[in-house]
């Protein structure tokens, strides 16, 4: 069982509470957009084995869309942040960091 | 190879079985193969199976980071049935399921494989018209599937509770071919007749790189060194993701945990197999005894086989009115599978980017009951480049919008 912090409305709950909705910080494309930049905006997806930065909403709460660090090997939550940014912030990298010190921020932007 | 029969079975029980042999070799990579497969699950060995029984092809290696068979062959509820909506699927799942019908004669392995028929319920008006859709549709694909009463789903299944307050049955998909088989058995059969062809199967060899040479493909690297090959064929189900990053491309494939509980054993109280898509639960009795439930998918990306306590609560809460006798049994084990979902939940048989490089994934929450057909038309793509099986399954149509839309019709649950 996950717990996660809703950033919006400060409460920290078990995930039931969350709905999870895939992976964040996706640069939308639309029209006048290659073919390839369409399929990789609506299919393409990282899925990484480690940590994944994904979109979830606080479902059974404040309803609010947020962002969270996540592991996807250990499950382990390294935090979340607002949803209106299109990086995470640098508090989250270092706690990122801090427990996977082999884990780089550029690695993953590429 | 020794032949297993009935007379093999008596001549050894004559000399206190001495005489049996490995079923496999414990083969050690060569240098160079011509094909080689990554995954010894059912679908990697299955297509090197076809390989070398439909095209001769046997020069062929089956690389296995773990243990044969240990991922997700080992870890479903074993369903086999074939009722999609969409012809591209209907058309490979039933190869798939008539492979099933005679592969313990065809592998000379005892699969179990128990034909002993698949009801999905309806249990809202959507899904009525939905199922009642796809018995059309079924006629039309030539898969034997009929639309049943409520009254004869208490006939086939006289434990359901078919007026319940919240999920009353309201008719259900019945298809009478439809059944289970041994999981292991599938992998081991293969296996065994992958090595007979002199094919090596190779456990505990982890790929961690793939080498290339202007976009085509020349060996892996594996922690038991590099190997060479001419075609590489990727069959990692949940993995995928994480090979397509080796070789340099992105999948549009997300890996989930796919979960599924036994019970007790008890006495035999149902002979097929049940699913029921509105509740995410689905459930059949093993050979056993024990009632193998199958739930839901957990809502987020995850690679630890293992999900969450409340998607088996929510499983368990919903068939338990549908069955209650269940509510008295105790639950023995429960377990987790990562699965890889595409977007429209339909596979990928497909040639990828890098050239000579093959893949088979996608097969989301119902991998099981595809394993032959998948190997298959994965052989038939990796030796002629096309196959009349995997035409529709190609990555290009996420590119070009021909989609093969099984998550409204039956993909919820498998």
């Amino acid at each position: 069982m996950l717990n996660i912090h809703c950033p919006n409305c400060g409460v920290t709950a078990e995930e039931t509470e969350f709905h999870a909705h895939g992976e964040a910080h996706l640069k939308r494309f639309g029209p006048g957009s290659t073919d390839d930049q369409f399929e990789s905006y609506l299919f393409m997806r990282k899925n990484p084995k480690g940590v994944h930065f994904e979109r979830w909403r606080h479902q059974n709460g404040c309803g609010k869309w947020f962002h969270v660090a996540r592991c996807t090997m250990t499950l382990e939550v390294f935090g979340s942040y607002s949803a209106q940014t299109y990086t995470p912030p640098q508090e989250i990298i270092e706690k990122i960091q801090h427990r996977r010190p082999d884990w780089s921020a550029e690695a993953e932007a590429s | 190879m020794k032949k297993y029969s009935v007379f093999a079975v008596a001549r050894e029980a004559m000399r206190h079985h001495t005489g049996w042999e490995r079923a496999w070799r414990d083969a050690q990579p060569k240098a160079k193969y011509d094909v080689i497969i990554i995954g010894a699950g059912g679908h990697g060995l299955a297509t090197a199976y076809y390989l070398g029984k439909n095209f001769g092809i046997t020069n062929v290696a089956i690389l296995e980071k773990g243990w044969l068979g240990g991922g997700n062959t080992g870890r479903n509820t074993t369903i086999i049935r074939s009722n999609y909506l969409q012809d591209p699927s209907a058309a490979i799942y039933e190869k798939s399921r008539s492979l099933y019908e005679t592969m313990s004669q065809d592998l000379n392995y005892n699969v179990m494989f128990s034909p002993r028929g698949v009801i999905m319920l309806a249990q809202t008006e959507h899904e009525v018209r939905g199922y009642k859709r796809t018995a059309h549709a079924n006629a039309l694909q030539g898969v034997p599937t009929e639309w049943i009463t409520p009254a004869r789903v208490k006939e086939l299944c006289p434990i359901m509770n078919i007026d319940g307050p919240r999920y009353p049955v309201l008719g259900g998909l019945w298809q009478a071919r439809g059944g289970t088989a041994r999981h292991d058995a599938v992998a081991w059969g293969y296996a065994r007749a992958c090595s007979d062809m002199g094919m090596d199967v190779i456990q505990q060899c982890e790929v961690t790189g793939i080498r290339q040479t202007a976009g085509k493909v020349t060996g892996v690297t594996t922690t038991k060194g590099d190997i060479a090959c001419d075609k590489l064929g990727m069959v990692v189900a949940g993995h995928s993701g994480h090979l397509a990053d080796m070789a340099g491309f992105r999948l549009p494939i997300e890996s989930v945990a796919l979960q599924a509980l036994v019970s007790e054993p008890i006495k035999p109280a149902m002979d097929i197999v049940v699913m029921a898509n509105t509740v995410h639960g689905y459930l059949s009795q093993s050979d056993k005894g024990e009632m193998v439930i199958g739930g839901g998918t957990d809502g987020y990306n995850n690679y630890t086989q293992r999900g969450s306590f409340h998607h088996i609560e929510e499983t368990v809460r919903a068939l338990i009115e549908t069955f209650p006798m269940l509510s008295r049994l105790k639950m023995l084990r429960q377990w987790g599978g990562i699965v890889d979902v595409t977007g429209d939940r339909s596979p990928i048989l497909s040639k990828t980017p890098v050239e000579g490089i093959f893949m088979n994934a996608g097969w989301g929450t119902g991998g099981f009951k595809a394993i032959p057909g998948s190997g298959w038309a994965m052989a038939e793509l990796m030796a002629k480049g096309h196959s009349p099986l995997t035409d529709a399954f190609g990555l290009e149509r996420f590119i070009e919008g021909r989609f093969i839309d099984e998550s409204v019709a039956a993909g919820v649950a498998h």
